[in-house]
């Protein structure tokens, strides 16, 4: 093992840059992809057929084909169209696609937005049926209800599945390797690996970057739940 | 167009193929993950917790790179030092297949010990108080039951496996994904749109794959939840 080749500063700068780049992607994937299933997920429960199917379709497609297929999708097939790179320098709707970063965070957020209206379309229909009546009961339209009511507990009780999310993400961003031009952490550690050909020492330590993350968002999520979830808490002897 | 649409719907069972093998090897890693952890020895406990923990903590992907990179070294090192000197390739299949199994090993090891968790212990204390080998009390009481407490879980986990599988395309496998990303390079000289026609192909047969595995999995859940009374509402 020859760890002492990871300690270059070279590599660590690397290695951080590669952390700063996940970061970015998962940071702005999730955070759009969380605001988007808030009326998504309000449109999944709808009584309404014709609105609540195309969201259905939408996040049964996604749900049901790999993240790499749409990753490629987004890069290799909307980004390369001739109309859209003959275009891109003209047309503002194009020119994101120049960047490979936009690709990713694109085809990232529509995935997790998916998952995430699932998630809490499930919580909206888990409400519990007496609080709907009181809100009635106290005059409340069905949007004051969902505002006041719903949505705040809802968004809650989502918590302990979306952290989940939120992880799956993370791992997620290890995809955006594939796209050559990005330089997340797998990709450094691919380049490192390619390098000085020494597949343990890169790996690994993008491995253990990867489980502090991933212990960092666990512990992050556990203060989440316990100031937002403190009364769904198993009470204490 | 139409061959290389072929080509990739013949790709498809190269990755049901992957899936299979793996959810094979998952099952079994998850079985034996499931007993270590909730086993009395604190060792067996440690290791599995270790297992179950850093596999599900890292992604994919980086795990499938460091098995398959580092297991090509870590062979030929081994061989070298017993006196063979030949360089032995590994075969991607076998080790698409040895490393998706062993990440979902994981995740299967916690569906597996929840489910184990769920089943009330007088059942397997009478098994044993009838007589019975703590073998046989596993076979005969533990799984039937625990295949039900399993299945949604199981059901999430095989759905994840089976996407997760688009990765062994990374190592050179020519699976669905790895076949539609070739045909795509190709076809970009007939026309501009064949990249996007061959990934939403490709998308489809997932698709189709998940659907269908939906569809028997809940055929499943109704067969073993025979005689269970559900809340209703």
């Amino acid at each position: 093992m020859q760890f002492d080749v990871i300690f270059e500063p070279a590599i660590l700068k690397l290695f951080w840059q590669g952390i700063l780049v996940s970061l970015q992607l998962l940071c702005i994937s999730v955070s759009i992809g969380g605001l988007i299933s808030i009326p998504m997920a309000i449109m999944r429960v709808s009584s309404n057929r014709w609105i609540s199917t195309p969201v259905w379709l939408y996040t049964y497609v996604m749900r049901g084909t790999p993240m790499l297929i749409q990753v490629y999708l987004i890069y290799y097939g909307v980004a390369q169209l001739d109309i859209v790179q003959n275009n891109w320098d003209t047309v503002a709707l194009f020119k994101p696609f120049k960047d490979a970063l936009f690709c990713c965070v694109l085809a990232f957020t529509l995935n997790t937005c998916a998952y995430t209206t699932e998630m809490l379309a499930g919580a909206i229909r888990d409400t519990n049926h007496g609080e709907l009546e009181a809100a009635k009961a106290m005059g409340m339209t069905p949007w004051q209800a969902m505002r006041r009511i719903i949505l705040p507990s809802a968004l809650r009780r989502t918590l302990p599945a979306y952290s989940n999310e939120v992880i799956m993400m993370l791992h997620g961003t290890s995809l955006a390797s594939t796209v050559p031009a990005l330089m997340d952490i797998t990709n450094a550690a691919r380049s490192v690996y390619s390098d000085y050909y020494l597949p343990f020492e890169a790996f690994i330590t993008a491995g253990v970057i990867y489980l502090t993350l991933t212990f960092t968002l666990v512990g992050l999520f556990k203060l989440a739940e316990h100031r937002w979830l403190a009364y769904l808490q198993p009470r204490k002897a | 167009m139409e061959e290389y649409l072929f080509n990739i719907l013949k790709g498809s069972v190269l990755t049901l193929e992957v899936a299979l093998g793996s959810l094979a090897v998952s099952v079994v890693l998850g079985l034996l993950g499931a007993t270590a952890k909730l086993s009395p020895s604190k060792p067996l406990n440690w290791l599995a917790g270790i297992y179950s923990t850093v596999i599900r903590g890292i992604p994919d992907l980086v795990l499938m790179l460091l098995i398959f990179y580092g297991g090509q070294i870590f062979l030929n090192k081994g061989l070298e030092s017993v006196g063979y000197t030949d360089y032995v390739e590994i075969n991607p299949f076998v080790a698409g297949v040895l490393t998706i199994g062993f990440i979902y090993g994981a995740y299967m090891t916690e569906t597996f010990r929840g489910a184990i968790m769920a089943i009330p212990k007088g059942q397997m204390e009478a098994g044993s108080a009838f007589g019975m080998s703590s073998l046989r009390v596993f076979f005969r009481i533990t799984v039937p039951q625990m295949i039900r407490l399993a299945l949604p879980s199981f059901t999430n986990n095989w759905l994840v496996l089976i996407k997760a599988t688009a990765l062994v395309s990374i190592l050179g496998l020519p699976d669905m994904t790895m076949l539609a990303k070739q045909a795509a390079a190709a076809g970009r000289g007939i026309t501009p749109l064949a990249p996007m026609l061959f990934f939403l192909f490709t998308g489809v047969i997932y698709l189709a794959i998940t659907t269908v595995s939906l569809v028997v999995l809940k055929q499943l859940d109704k067969k073993y939840s025979m005689g269970v009374r559900r809340g209703e509402f």
